[in-house]
């Protein structure tokens, strides 16, 4: 996603003022259309969300929009208890993806010989390929009840959501880490290992530090993928809109994420009602947070581009 | 330990840190295709389900599973090569390309249930196509959009440059080097991103909720404009929503859609390895 040098230049084929055909022009400026048609999507996407749900952050009272109850059927909206479900199942995901998925990515970059890689590679592929709602569908016939055989009150848990989920942004993390690696100029590892450092020393000093942003932008995607995920959650989470009582056993208690409430009461509202328009608004929510994760990450990429060309002799 | 002892530690740690994270996927693999195989068979295929959906096959579902993936492909595709021609071939290095590059990673990252609720406010109310095939196929494109836009994009960038400068050095104006040299050498890699984004399209579950899936509808739909069942909802609906729903039926739903989307990838694999070997430059 650098800077592409193969742009033509005009200069190159088209003498100024050459008569290009009709068909042509109109096929190049379809070609533009379709380019910039991306931005217009990304706007009417939030467009859309705001015309739906904007009621919603303008009828509610914001205590109530911020407070610990989501009754919908009293037309009590409080978010906080989504908000901390999502984050809770979230954070677990997370803390077990990152370190599995950097160290899969340095087995795959630095350790793994090319015949198992080319095996494991599009293994990791696949992985990225089940559908979510197959991966809920395991987790709800065979990982929740052997949670709840372990000795939760019930297998539909915040960690059963985040043990799936954790499992589903894997893919993420491991090849955008893995890309990371690889830009790690050869001459690092050589010159580590020609100085007499170890093959782990040469990781742990010299390779990852020269990965850091890389691996940084693997970690905030992974969050991303996880937020967003929907039907694996919704199935295996348990769906208590309350908020866990804060203790050791918080990660055991049924959550309720953003993703799951749009998913399982969209179907159920009057089209307009105050139900709907909330909704909605969870989905600004959900847009605002992975735009913002995005945009952060493509910025950490640019700047990231600009240094290493930098610094190519 | 000394440092050598550390480093035997460290990478016997990190190898089987790797088998665990990988011995699973096959092992997810193989345990639905166990389970799932028995119920698989001609009938199962070829039948709506009957009884409550305790009985019976998949077909209303895998059919319209089969419609909204041709769908996506129709509505995703000619935008998304555009898109991928674009920004290969045309986009200066300036902020409007900055920006595109910004919304096609943004596109990417936006969670599927957000593309259902625009499907929903946007196709299905605010153009009155209501719950429908078509509804459905237009949020489904709209999400395979960064996926093939990406793949697309680097397939046509990788075509070397001196096809482009000799091409054009002969007279031939931009379009007709993209049309007949560019684009013949990417080709390929297009359709690698193409398979890819019919894969993510047929798996989706989130997307197609509120947009067009059919809890139960054993007629096959006749337009555009009619509900389906689509088999990931269908999954989701025998095994959460149905109480008494005999196991092995959901391990075979899950086990043809697993087939359906992993067939989609594998082939997607094969074609850019192909085309990997086989490229001469």
């Amino acid at each position: 996603m650098t800077t592409n040098p193969s742009v033509i230049t005009p200069a190159v084929g088209q003498k100024e003022g050459q008569r290009i055909p009709i068909g042509e022009w109109l096929i190049e400026n379809l070609i533009r259309l379709a380019g910039l048609s991306t931005i217009v999507i990304v706007v009417l996407i939030f467009l859309f969300l705001v015309r739906e749900g904007g009621p919603a952050f303008l009828d509610i009272p914001l205590r109530q929009l911020f407070g610990s109850r989501w009754y919908p059927i009293e037309g009590i909206f409080g978010l906080l208890p989504l908000l901390v479900g999502s984050l809770i199942v979230t954070v677990g995901a997370v803390t077990i993806a990152v370190p599995l998925g950097l160290i899969c990515a340095i087995y795959l970059g630095e350790i793994a010989p090319t015949w198992q890689r080319e095996i494991l590679k599009p293994l990791i592929e696949m992985l990225a390929g089940i559908p979510s709602i197959v991966l809920g569908f395991l987790g709800w016939v065979v990982l929740a009840p052997l949670i709840q055989n372990a000795g939760a009150a019930t297998g539909l848990t915040a960690f059963t959501g985040a043990i799936i989920l954790a499992y589903m942004s894997l893919p993420t993390i491991i090849s955008i880490s893995e890309d990371a690696l690889y830009a790690v100029p050869k001459e690092y590892r050589d010159g580590a290992l020609a100085i007499g450092a170890t093959q782990w020393q040469t990781i742990w000093r010299v390779v990852l530090p020269a990965a850091r942003s890389g691996i940084v932008i693997a970690v905030m995607l992974g969050i991303g993928r996880a937020i967003g995920e929907t039907m694996a959650v919704m199935m295996v989470t348990g769906n208590a809109a309350n908020i866990p009582t804060l203790s050791s056993g918080l990660i055991f208690e049924p959550v309720r994420t953003m993703t799951a409430t749009i998913a399982a009461e969209m179907g159920e509202v009057a089209q307009g009602s105050l139900h709907y328009n909330t909704l909605f608004g969870i989905g600004i929510v959900l847009f605002v947070i992975t735009f913002a994760i995005n945009s952060l990450a493509g910025r950490i990429v640019g700047t990231r581009g600009a240094r290493r060309t930098g610094g190519k002799l | 330990m000394n440092r050598q002892q550390t480093n035997r530690f460290a990478v016997a740690v990190i190898t089987s840190v790797a088998i665990l994270v990988v011995v699973p996927i096959v092992l997810v693999i193989l345990f639905v295709l166990y389970n799932g195989i028995g119920v698989i068979n001609w009938e199962f295929i070829s039948t709506a389900p009957r009884n409550g959906m305790r009985e019976g096959g998949i077909w209303p579902a895998l059919l319209g599973t089969i419609f909204l993936t041709f769908g996506t492909a129709i509505i995703s595709f000619p935008l998304a090569i555009g898109a991928a021609i674009y920004l290969s071939e045309y986009a200066a290095d300036n902020r409007m390309t900055r920006m595109v590059r910004l919304a096609i990673v943004n596109l990417a990252g936006i969670p599927s249930i957000v593309y259902g609720l625009f499907g929903l406010g946007a196709f299905v109310l605010f153009m009155q196509f209501g719950t429908s095939i078509l509804a459905g196929s237009l949020t489904l494109g709209i999400l395979t959009l960064p996926v093939v836009i990406s793949t697309a994009e680097e397939a046509i960038s990788s075509v070397p440059q001196q096809f482009r400068t000799v091409s054009l050095s002969l007279g031939a104006t931009r379009w007709q080097t993209i049309r007949h040299q560019v684009l013949p050498h990417a080709l390929p890699g297009i359709l690698t991103g193409v398979i890819l984004g019919l894969g993510r399209a047929a798996g989706e579950t989130a997307p197609i909720l509120f947009t067009v899936a059919a809890f139960y509808l054993p007629d096959l739909p006749q337009s555009i404009f009619d509900q389906t069942m689509a088999l990931p909802y269908h999954l989701y609906v025998i095994s959460t929503q149905v109480p008494g729903m005999p196991l092995d039926i959901q391990y075979g739903t899950a086990l043809v859609l697993l087939l359906i989307v992993l067939s989609l990838t594998l082939v997607a694999t094969f074609v850019r390895t192909s085309m990997r070997r086989r490229r001469e430059w």
